[in-house]
């Protein structure tokens, strides 16, 4: 376990090494010289109207909501699919049950305009 | 394996490995230029170059990419007033570094035997001494590793967009969030029948499967197609590239960044490139498989020619960064080709076409094997 797992810790490490080391250069290297000009958000010249945080659309919401539940779909599919020769029809039926109801899953989804972006 | 030559090995490998993404994402940066200037009937940046003993050396335009480099450590370093100056920091390093990390289970070549490396590699029964597998990590989870770090990359550029304090940055990050999740599901449902074709979920056992049986473009043709197009959104590369669209939100949940942190966000896009065209090889292409090499050298139809082992890894190393650098070329080409999408587009592709159409492809996948086993 520690032996196999070991190697992903070593390269983690390496690749943050990678990416502060650049990161820091920038800081250390790069002039400073703040104005009050610079300082205020960047909309392509014109004055900041209001604050940054701007409500957004809540279909990113539905799709979030939509993500969770079928990326565990997903997760579930995966040791399934290595065992798949294993279990026969008699498991291939089972997943074709399962998809079934995740597909009305999906039809009850798209009939009550959760996939629609143009309203 | 005792822990100095594990330690060692595994230093190795990712020296190898860092060798490989930092040569490749410059020259990537280079041939997306020459090659999006040929593309569109110009010359590209060919200009600059270094002077030595009187010649002017500039390599095709090779040095742009150091060029660029330089400019971006020198250039300010800008964090704006008001935003989350720590969530402004870390969202680069995570880009950065978990596309690293990904390339951590692709394995590279078959597994390496320290004994035999100067002589034809015997039968199974007969090998001895020390196997270093030529992958960085070989661990059980496989490629669920994977998953699990691009699921890490999509909150580097969510955290980009919420933590600049700009309105356009929000947008971009938030739209980027969106995509990323949504691409996210499909891009790990479409290889699904990969897994029960290959009946595993390790990268290393898939290729062993494809270098006895077929490649995997030809025994899941719909699942490639469908992979590359979600890994393609998943990079948010044109014609996926709305959150950084620039002709309506500045740069995307990159307005706010300055300097080499702006461009850690590319190299992070370009190093995410070439992972997934290292997975697109290892899954559809058959990784380091070259034709009718074997463990002991080529076989064709029967006529043999001996190898001594060191050079089969070799040659399997080589075959292996051929192979990547043409399924980079397609990328490129892809990204030059097509203009970009609308959001509800690129959602509709995901969740109205490519999601069922995957379901599909495991339920016939599936009804295919049992039907000939």
């Amino acid at each position: 376990m520690t032996e196999a797992y070991f190697p992903v810790f070593a390269m983690l490490a390496v690749a943050l090494v990678v990416a502060l080391a650049v990161f820091t250069l920038t800081s250390l290297l790069g002039p400073k010289n703040m104005t009050a000009e610079k300082a205020i958000p960047y909309e392509s010249g014109s004055a900041t109207v209001g604050g940054s945080h701007v409500r957004l659309s809540v279909k990113f919401y539905l799709t979030a909501i939509l993500f969770v539940v079928f990326d565990i779909e997903a997760v579930f599919l995966y040791p399934w699919a290595s065992m798949f020769r294993d279990l026969g029809w008699f498991g291939f039926m089972e997943m074709v049950l399962f998809l079934a109801i995740l597909g009305l899953t999906l039809v009850y989804a798209w009939k009550k305009g959760a996939l629609e972006w143009e309203k | 394996m005792d822990a100095l030559t594990l330690t060692l090995s595994t230093l190795a490998k990712i020296v190898f490995i860092m060798v490989i993404i930092l040569t490749f994402a410059p020259i990537l940066v280079w041939a997306e230029r020459r090659q999006s200037a040929m593309i569109q009937d110009r010359i590209g940046p060919v200009r600059a170059g270094v002077k030595i003993f009187g010649y002017n050396i500039t390599l095709l335009g090779l040095l742009h990419p150091l060029a660029d480099a330089l400019k971006f450590i020198f250039k300010e370093d800008f964090v704006p007033p008001k935003a989350d100056k720590f969530l402004h920091a870390i969202a680069p390093i995570l880009v950065v570094a978990t596309a690293i990390l990904a390339f951590a289970v692709i394995p590279f070549a078959e597994p390496m035997y320290l004994e035999h490396l100067g002589q034809v590699l015997p039968e199974a029964a007969a090998r001895a001494g020390v196997v270093i597998p030529m992958q960085v990590a070989s661990i059980n989870s496989g490629i669920l590793f994977i998953f699990a770090v691009a699921g890490t990359g999509v909150a580097g550029a969510a955290l980009a967009g919420y933590a600049s304090d700009n309105k356009y940055s929000l947008i971009g990050g938030i739209r980027a969030a969106g995509q990323m999740v949504s691409y996210e599901v499909t891009l790990g449902l479409t290889i699904v029948g990969c897994f029960m074709v290959y009946n595993t979920l390790l990268l290393e056992d898939m290729v062993t499967w494809q270098r006895e049986h077929v490649w995997g473009i030809v025994a899941q043709p719909v699942a490639f197609i469908l992979f590359m197009t979600c890994s393609i959104a998943e990079t948010k590369r044109i014609p996926f590239d709305i959150p950084e669209g620039e002709s309506e939100i500045v740069g995307g949940y990159l307005t706010e960044y300055s300097g080499m942190k702006f461009g850690m966000f590319f190299m992070g896009e370009f190093i995410e490139v070439v992972a997934l065209a290292a997975l697109a090889t290892t899954l559809f292409f058959g990784g380091y498989d070259v034709p009718f090499l074997t463990s002991n050298g080529f076989n064709v139809f029967g006529m043999t020619a001996n190898l001594p082992h060191v050079a089969v890894v070799g040659l399997q190393i080589l075959t292996f960064v051929v192979k990547l650098a043409v399924m980079i070329w397609f990328q490129l080409m892809v990204r030059w080709t097509l203009p970009r999408f609308r959001y509800d587009q690129i959602m509709a592709l995901c969740w109205k076409y490519i999601l069922p159409l995957s379901l599909l492809n495991i339920l016939v996948t599936g009804a295919i094997i049992l039907l000939l086993s």
